[in-house]
């Protein structure tokens, strides 16, 4: 063993990283953004949506959780372009993140619903709300505050995932570190910066969610003890 | 015309015929008792004229307005009939305020500032003026009911369902409610409710229904149901046999 640990093309190398740090960014937020939206339709879809929708979106998370993601992502970007849609490196990548996160974002999201107390339904309804203001202002939150630790645990396993997205040339944290690499043959030490920078990003991104948990969740264990 | 006319009203929960033939007319202004034993199709009875139950036959109409199970028939039936649940079913990620404004915002789109000047005012006709913005878990059970009783009275209902409001509670909260409800009775509220409470049913009630086996098996004003039941299934029921 003569490897002399070399950490110096830190110095010219630096914007890389920063781009791809910005990028891995910028798909989780749209990603997480987006993706729990989309997760949420199709969890109100699955519990409490008309018949005919049920097995259309039983399709859909079935066929995304039971794929690889980055068979997912080649065929948004490889494999569309056969019918005609076309979209750059960027756009596919945030087009699979929200679709892989919508599909085991609405299983997690459906388990709260299905745990909500048949009551706030007939309260709701009661006081004269449709089933969908009923779903959306009085349901939702609770179910969401409900799975919240399993929903952030799952973008956070999102944005890990977002490392494949290098494979079709998007330009993440990622691709860079490969970038980097090939240009110092430093592999060692450029996955080890890598490594740091996923690491504190995850760790931030938990705080992020626990923060976004206090502010839209006013009472902590509420829904759980309301009967 | 009554005001809620309930005819010859059936309800199935597959083999179980568990309404047989409803026949009561409620009048403005009446408070009504419904007693019976467990499964004799009170609740039930609550639920189809709130329309959370759908009937198989018979017809339920409220101030002249039958009751139909679409969804703009059930909206403009359950703005005329509130309903309190025994569980209270508050919403727990609202304060008590948000709780009562919530409903009027999103249903009649009252304007916020009324719908929170309408939430005081409903808050404190039940006693709870000062926990507007305290949240269900911070309110005990007979507080929570309260609001829920300030919740369906903000959308103005000219009548109230009440199943079993006061089963869930410790004794000691029991008053309180009961309290609300009769002064509620007072001002001419319509009100039909499940009870258990034998000495409210007398004290307050203008006529008590006593259910049996999915009928209505006697009915009359407290003093000759309670003091001279005619039947022995109202006997039994009454601990007089
Ligand atoms: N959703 C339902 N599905 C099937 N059966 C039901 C349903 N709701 C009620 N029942 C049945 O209908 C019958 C009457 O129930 P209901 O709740 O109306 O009785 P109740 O008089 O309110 O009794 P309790 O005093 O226990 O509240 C019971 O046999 C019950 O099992
Ligand atoms: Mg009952």
């Amino acid at each position: 063993m003569h490897y002399t640990f070399d950490f110096g093309w830190l110095l010219e190398y630096w914007p890389v990283l920063l781009k791809g740090i910005g990028i891995t960014v910028e798909l989780t937020l749209v990603g997480g953004v987006l993706g729990v939206s989309l997760g949420v339709a199709c969890a109100w879809a699955r519990a409490l949506g008309p018949g005919w929708l049920r097995p259309i979106v039983t399709a859909y998370v079935e066929m995304i959780r039971n794929t690889p993601f980055l068979i997912q992502l080649f065929f948004i970007f490889f494999g569309l372009p056969a019918l005609g849609i076309r979209m750059n490196e960027l756009e596919a990548a945030n087009l699979a993140m929200v679709i892989n996160l919508g599909a085991y974002g609405c299983e997690i999201i459906r388990a709260g619903i299905q745990a909500t107390p048949k009551g706030q339904f007939e309260a709701g309804a009661s006081l004269g709300m449709s089933r969908i203001q009923t779903f959306w202002h009085v349901i939702l939150i609770p179910a969401l505050q409900r799975i919240w630790p399993a929903l952030s645990s799952q973008i956070v396993i999102v944005m890990l995932g977002s490392a494949a997205v290098s494979q079709i040339a998007a330009e993440d944290l990622t691709f860079a570190a490969n970038f980097i690499q090939s240009r110092t043959f430093r592999a060692f030490e450029a996955y080890f910066v890598t490594t740091l920078i996923y690491l504190a990003l995850a760790v931030l991104l938990r705080q992020l969610l626990r923060g976004v948990g206090w502010t839209i969740f006013p009472r902590r264990g509420a829904a759980s003890r309301a009967r | 015309m009554s005001l809620i006319e309930i005819t010859e009203v059936k309800k199935r929960f597959g083999d179980n015929e568990v309404l047989k033939g409803i026949n009561i007319d409620v009048e403005p202004g009446e408070v009504i008792a419904i007693i019976g034993k467990s499964g004799s199709g009170k609740s039930t009875l609550l639920r189809c004229i709130n329309g959370l139950e759908t009937i198989d036959d018979g017809s339920i109409s409220v101030a002249g307005a039958q009751l139909l199970p679409d969804e703009i028939h059930l909206k403009a039936l359950r703005l005329k009939v509130g309903m309190i649940f025994q569980q209270f079913n508050l919403f727990p990620h609202l304060t008590a305020g948000r709780n009562v404004m919530l409903s009027q915002m999103v249903v009649k789109k009252t304007p916020r500032g009324e719908a929170e000047a309408m939430a005081k005012k409903m808050l404190e006709r039940v006693g709870l003026g000062h926990k507007f913005d305290a949240y269900p878990d911070e309110l005990s059970g007979g507080q929570q009911q309260r609001v829920a009783i300030a919740r369906a009275l903000a959308m103005q209902p000219i009548a109230l369902l009440c199943d079993e409001i006061t089963s869930a509670l410790d004794p000691e909260l029991v008053n309180e409610v009961l309290a609300v409800v009769k002064e509620l009775a007072s001002e001419g509220m319509t009100l039909l409710m499940v009870t258990h409470e034998m000495r409210f049913a007398r004290d307050v009630c203008s006529r008590v229904v006593f259910m049996h086996q999915g009928r209505v098996h006697e009915i009359g004003p407290p003093g000759e149901v309670f003091a001279e039941p005619r039947t022995p299934e109202l006997k039994q029921f009454l601990g007089m046999l």
